[in-house]
């Protein structure tokens, strides 16, 4: 039996703050194990690909991390289209829309999905994830603890949903 | 005067690549290229770093095959901790990784397959993109579909229970593997609940298999003649000539079959095979030495693999092997679109090799490192999902990297790639004054046939890396922008 929810980062920690979506999740699974939130699931990989569509089937909320280099302060969320989904220049990585459109189109069923952008700065071959960005990272994690501390899947989705509209974005 | 036609990005590819078609007055292709965009610097990014660091670090340059560099970096580091070129581990540290290995080339290939390939089979190269992905193969073919996600999957499982995770796995280490593969790992494989098991994924592969067959009986003329040109072809073979695709010694055949790099051992490769270096591309494009520039260019992958191995060592796949050998009277297959059939026999033969290895107890082993006398020299190949990878690097007394030397798969197929291009070009584009999508999507198609990856190393929203250069007719870069 599945988790009701998945927080799911992305990106190449090899290219500094592109690994900002798997620093998260390393930060947010520590703390989740500490307070014994064991109904979260959490997963991490260098970019989407269409078997995460199995992944967050069955769920009731998923939650994606990734970098951004949009014109945003330090993060924001945005609630995951389906409809958004493009024709991908690569099969090789999707994008949370596209995950969730071949999630409706073969499992019929699919989570409320969001997506949390962390604005990052820096993208060179090195491991470390840049002072700014971690600043940024630190208030995203502030953030979604508050919301995820609730434990019900309907007030995170409420507490979410009032985020998007609210975003820093 | 020429006229330019840029087609950008190439969909369905991996990365970023370009490609430009030059016409003449008659509109008629004077000259094909296909562009691509590929980082050197990573030869140099790991300079510096202790030795012991490469099989982690090198998994940086992609996502889309890290395993790949990570077993090829481990297995060049195995020479370095005097621990043999590949035969010399333990049981439980050769099987491990072979079975991630293993598991790499499955969900690899099944991917090409199911998500790549299978919409323009399923709905034609001239159907419109809108449909013409893996939605649209959920939409009409769900079954299909759902065999892709899940075969996907299982690789990716595979993966992570050998390499420790899915990001930055350190299951390879020089001269072994950290971890073998508990009791419960291996019950989740051989014993799951249908349809994610070992056995189901045979039988997937070999239905994949019987799709392919029966659209090519169909469209034969097509599936044959789409860019089908004579060239070499090099892969890694098991010694005694079996296809091996974790180790085994370097062979070349010509497009008739003649060997012409005859099983040479892959630590002088060098020997063997150059780089050269042409101005519009920072891909440098390899050639056997002993032919020279002009002639010495060779493809690898799946179609290069089955043309030079002697027989497949799984049931199976072997059989099927026999099918595939004996359409072309046992010479070897220049047909470009065959690579697709090429493919599916090897996922075939992965999903056999994954689940006979299931069942080894040597897996559960706990000899997992063998050190030796330490060299400052080694060289790692390994037959990625996309062909021959080679890996080649020095250190100095301090263990320190001092030189790098990456010939990735897409390298190795940078000429072929660019000779498929320039003959789909000139059959479908001459003479035409108007260049529609179907024209377009069919260079893109031979492009895809060899599952290129182009270097994807960030992808953060909004970031697309992909760098434009524009050059005059005499080669001169006049343009460079950063997109």
């Amino acid at each position: 039996m599945k988790k009701e929810i998945i927080i799911y980062g992305y990106g190449n920690p090899g290219r500094q703050d592109d690994g900002l979506g798997n620093a998260f999740i390393e930060h947010l699974e520590e703390w989740a194990q500490e307070n014994r939130f064991d109904w979260m699931d959490f997963d991490s990989n260098y970019q989407l690909n269409i078997e995460d569509a199995e992944l967050i089937a069955d769920r009731k909320v998923a939650i994606f991390v990734d970098a951004s280099v949009e014109d945003i302060d330090d993060f924001c969320v945005t609630v995951v289209n389906p409809e958004a989904a493009q024709i991908e220049f690569t099969m090789h990585a999707v994008s949370p829309s596209f995950v969730l459109q071949l999630c409706n189109e073969i499992y019929h069923n699919s989570p409320d999905t969001y997506l949390l952008h962390i604005k990052g700065y820096e993208w060179e071959f090195k491991e470390e994830i840049s002072e700014n960005a971690i600043k940024n990272m630190n208030k995203a994690l502030y953030y979604l603890k508050d919301i995820l501390k609730a434990g019900s899947m309907d007030l995170i989705n409420e507490n979410l949903s009032k985020s998007v509209i609210l975003s820093h974005c | 005067m020429t006229k330019k036609i840029t087609i950008e990005p190439v969909t369905r590819v991996e990365g970023h690549g370009k490609v430009t078609i030059h016409l003449d007055d008659n509109f008629n292709v004077a000259q094909t290229r296909l562009h691509i965009v590929e980082f050197r610097g990573f030869e140099r990014f790991v300079q510096g770093k202790p030795y012991w660091e490469a099989p982690v670090l090198v998994q940086r340059l992609c996502g889309i095959c890290p395993v790949s560099h990570h077993l090829a970096a481990a297995k060049a580091m195995d020479v370095i901790v005097g621990a043999g070129t590949g035969e010399g581990l333990t049981p439980t540290g050769k099987k491990m990784r072979r079975l991630m290995h293993y598991g790499q080339m499955f969900q690899s290939h099944s991917l090409h397959f199911f998500h790549l390939v299978s919409p323009d089979l399923l709905f034609g190269y001239d159907a419109n993109p809108g449909i013409r992905n893996v939605i649209g193969v959920a939409l009409e073919h769900k079954d299909l579909a759902v065999q892709g996600v899940m075969m996907r999957k299982f690789g990716q499982e595979v993966i992570k229970a050998t390499a420790g995770k899915k990001i930055h796995g350190t299951g390879a280490i020089p001269g072994g593997i950290n971890k073998n593969l508990s009791i419960q790992e291996r019950d989740f494989f051989l014993k799951g609940a249908d349809p994610f098991n070992a056995d189901y994924m045979v039988n997937w592969a070999l239905g994949a298999l019987e799709f392919f067959k029966g659209y090519h009986k169909a469209n034969a003329q097509f599936i044959d003649n789409f860019s089908h040109f004579p060239s070499n072809h090099l892969s890694l073979v098991r010694k005694d000539g079996a296809l091996d695709l974790y180790h085994g010694v370097l062979r070349a055949v010509d497009h008739e079959g003649k060997k012409i790099l005859n099983d040479v051992d892959y630590q002088e490769y060098y020997k063997y095979i150059q780089e050269e270096v042409r101005t519009w591309s920072y891909m440098k494009f390899p050639f056997l030495t002993s032919i020279g520039k002009e002639n010495g260019w060779y493809r690898v992958g799946p179609l290069a693999r089955l043309n030079t191995c002697d027989f497949i060592p799984t049931p199976l796949a072997q059989k099927e092997f026999e099918v595939y050998k004996a359409y072309t009277k046992g010479k070897p297959n220049n047909m470009c679109m065959h690579m697709h059939w090429a493919r599916l026999i090897e996922t075939l033969h992965s999903a056999e090799v994954i689940r006979d290895l299931l069942k080894d107890p040597d897996l559960q082993g706990d000899n997992l490192v063998v050190k030796g006398k330490k060299c400052n020299e080694g060289v790692g190949l390994i037959e990625a999902p996309r062909g021959t990878l080679f890996h080649h690097y020095k250190i100095d007394d301090n263990d320190q990297i001092t030189m790098a030397n990456l010939i990735v798969s897409t390298t190795n197929n940078n000429q072929p790639m660019n000779n498929g291009v320039n003959f789909v070009a000139k059959a479908m584009m001459n003479g035409k004054k108007e260049i529609t999508e179907p024209m377009m999507n069919a260079v893109e198609v031979v492009i895809r046939a060899y599952d290129p990856c182009l270097s994807c190393a960030t992808h953060a929203l909004g970031k697309m890396p992909l760098e434009i250069s524009l050059y005059d007719s005499n080669d001169k870069l006049i343009d460079r922008k950063n997109k």
